[in-house]
């Protein structure tokens, strides 16, 4: 019997797709794979944690053990004294690296300083170090000189800081000789003795023989052209105040110059950087025009102070070169950066130029816009040259004396390194002032 | 460029303007170099005065005895160790009023007193420390140990090595031919000659690195004044632009 249309059409409609037949079907299957994936994960992840456990469990055992094996303590044999050679407010505190504080995996972390004025009073911290130190010097204004000080040094370890026994006291005094400065202070001893022989022979009459230099012998010419010319001289002693030894040798070649001046009757300006080197300046020049027996030509008014600030100096200067038009520009003593200003202004001008300085970084400016140069030694070689006074002869004679010693002392050292590198090390360290 | 207000370019402008006022001077002498020129000395004379009292006479002498004579109405300290203090802080102004003396025609003797014991304590200072700094060091870091400087150069421990054990034997030569050129006892003849003449060699090669180094550092100066000039002008051009 023929079904009737609807119950087809509800078959029809209620017929599961192959797909899902299909599926069902293999559900089994599915769902068997899907537990075993299931249970391998669960597998896989109690694994992972089993590793995870143990690893742990053998990070704990490593840190026990090192803390086991480096047993955590406080530093040892804490010692504080006083610097040595010093003007006091210093102490040295010095102590044994705590267990543990090694290059590899080190426990310590670093170590803290603490400071006191009573072996059982409030420690107060004075310094954090890292690790591997095992020196620390508490210094400045707060240790008051002859009061007695003590200190504790903690280690700091990862859960623990521990710290040390009370350290002796130490009392901060100052020291009126510096020990390290002896070999310093034996060169210093041999070079006044060298110099004051050869001051005391020069004195006596004997000729003491300097080599020609030709900066220095251009000295009287360029005094003698400015003459001729009719213009006056210009010195310039530099931007150094009066310690600097370029500034007194300046001073020196500053009286030869305006004793010539004086004898030849010309002029010499002298502007200034420095208030207390332009009194001195002019006192030189004073006592210069003296001692040609022309005191009243001297005018302190061409002894001028100008500025204290470097480039407004060197602007009124350059203003003077091609105003005045000097005949001879001088440039002795200390300069810096305005050297070159200075010596190209002049070579415009059209003067003759002779410098002088101890300045290495400058002396190249000089050597190419100036006639002479006195590089380094030689300036301070001029005024003995051109004074020919004993004192200044028999100092020259000494400093070159010190150069031979110079150069026996280096081939001493490399002599002594032949022998043995520390010997030669601790020979070097000796010279040097410990 | 970011347009500034009157005030900062009024002060631009006059910065440029005396810049160039400066700038000039490579022409010749004028009277625009010489207006920024007489009024820079003067604006720094008078600068440093002001910094000179402050840092030199106050900090270093008007306080100090000022605190030295207040010290004596505290209980802190012995009478004897105040007078001590009173006197050191005295003595300094004591010495540099004698230097007004200067003034008076009679009196200008007593100024070289304190220019006397200035350039002595001075040149006894710096003795002792030319003689370490100058002298030792440079002694001292003369003396290399010759099996390291040979092992540097025949070990075949690489160019580098090579280089700088050469570079050490340089240095060696060049101080003890350089002293040779700078002792004056002697003349400079035969092998004496030779050094002093190798020496003066290595000093100029040292100058010429120098010098070459040091105008570089002025060219860069001079284009910071250029890029000076350069803002000024966008800055004009913004601000009369706008």
């Amino acid at each position: 019997m023929a079904r009737p249309g609807w119950q087809n059409k509800l078959k029809q409609s209620c017929r599961v797709p192959a797909y899902l037949l299909r599926i069902l079907k293999a559900a089994p299957k599915i769902i068997k794979a899907a537990c075993f994936i299931f249970f391998i994960c669960i597998s896989v992840s109690a694994r992972q944690d089993t590793i995870n456990h143990s690893d742990s469990t053998l990070l704990l055992s490593e840190e026990r053990l090192l803390a086991e094996t480096f047993q955590q303590a406080p530093p040892a044999d804490i010692r504080a004294e006083d610097q040595p050679n010093d003007p006091g407010n210093a102490i040295i505190v010095n102590w044994n690296l705590a267990p543990g504080d090694n290059d590899k995996d080190s426990l310590v972390s670093g170590y803290l300083i603490y400071r006191s004025d009573s072996p059982d009073g409030d420690f107060e911290l004075v310094s954090t170090l890292p690790i591997g130190t095992t020196q620390f010097t508490d210094s400045g204004d707060h240790l008051v000189n002859g009061k007695r000080y003590f200190y504790k040094v903690a280690s700091v370890y990862p859960v623990d800081t521990l710290f040390s026994s009370v350290s002796g006291a130490a009392v901060p005094v100052p020291q009126f000789f510096n020990t390290r400065l002896i070999p310093i202070f034996l060169f210093m001893l041999l070079f006044s003795g060298t110099t004051v022989a050869f001051i005391i022979q020069a004195g006596k009459g004997r000729r003491l023989y300097v080599r020609p230099i030709a900066g220095i012998n251009a000295v009287d010419d360029a005094i003698g052209r400015a003459t001729e010319m009719g213009k006056p001289i210009l010195f310039v002693p530099g931007l150094g105040d009066a310690s600097r030894v370029a500034t007194i040798a300046a001073f020196t070649i500053l009286a030869r110059v305006a004793k010539k001046v004086a004898e030849y009757q010309t002029r010499i300006i002298v502007p200034n950087y420095d208030p207390v080197v332009m009194t001195i300046c002019q006192e030189v020049v004073k006592e210069a025009y003296s001692s040609a027996g022309r005191p009243d030509a001297f005018d302190p008014k061409d002894v001028y102070f100008v500025t204290q600030d470097q480039f407004p100096y060197t602007a009124a200067v350059n203003g003077t070169m091609l105003r005045e038009r000097p005949a001879t520009n001088f440039y002795m003593g200390m300069f810096y950066a305005e050297s070159l200003i200075l010596a190209e202004t002049g070579f415009v001008s059209g003067s003759i130029q002779i410098a002088g300085t101890d300045q290495l970084i400058q002396i190249p400016f000089f050597v190419v816009a100036c006639d002479y140069t006195l590089m380094g030694e030689e300036l301070y070689a001029a005024s003995a040259y051109l004074s020919q006074e004993p004192q200044q002869l028999g100092t020259l004679k000494a400093q070159d004396w010190g150069k031979v010693a110079a150069v026996a002392l280096m081939i001493a050292g490399v002599i002594v390194y032949l022998f043995s590198t520390g010997a030669g090390n601790s020979f070097m360290t000796w010279i040097m002032g410990g | 460029m970011e347009q500034v207000s009157l005030g900062t370019m009024f002060w631009m402008t006059v910065a440029a303007f005396l810049t160039f006022c400066i700038f000039s001077f490579l022409y010749r002498d004028n009277p625009f170099y010489r207006f920024a020129e007489h009024l820079v000395v003067g604006i720094s004379a008078g600068y440093w005065i002001a910094i000179l009292y402050h840092t030199s006479l106050t900090d270093l002498w008007i306080d100090p005895l000022v605190a030295s004579v207040t010290a004596f109405g505290t209980a802190e300290g012995s009478v004897a160790g105040k007078t001590g203090m009173l006197i050191v802080n005295i003595t300094p102004g004591a010495i540099g009023v004698l230097m007004f003396s200067r003034f008076f025609k009679k009196t200008s003797w007593i100024s070289r007193w304190p220019i006397a014991y200035y350039l002595g304590v001075s040149a006894g200072v710096a003795l002792p420390l030319y003689l370490q700094g100058f002298v030792i060091r440079q002694v001292a870091a003369n003396m290399m140990d010759p099996r390291s400087i040979f092992g540097m150069i025949f070990a075949g421990g690489g160019a580098a090595d090579f280089f700088q054990g050469i570079g050490e034997i340089i240095i060696i030569i060049g101080s003890i031919c350089g002293l040779a050129y700078f002792y004056f006892s002697a003349e400079h003849k035969g092998v004496f000659g030779g050094a002093a003449k190798l020496g003066i060699w290595i000093l100029m090669i040292g100058f010429g690195a120098t010098f070459g180094y040091t105008v570089m550092a002025r060219i860069s100066l001079l284009i910071g004044r250029l890029n000076y000039l350069i803002e000024w002008v966008r800055a004009l051009n913004g601000f009369f632009g706008s």
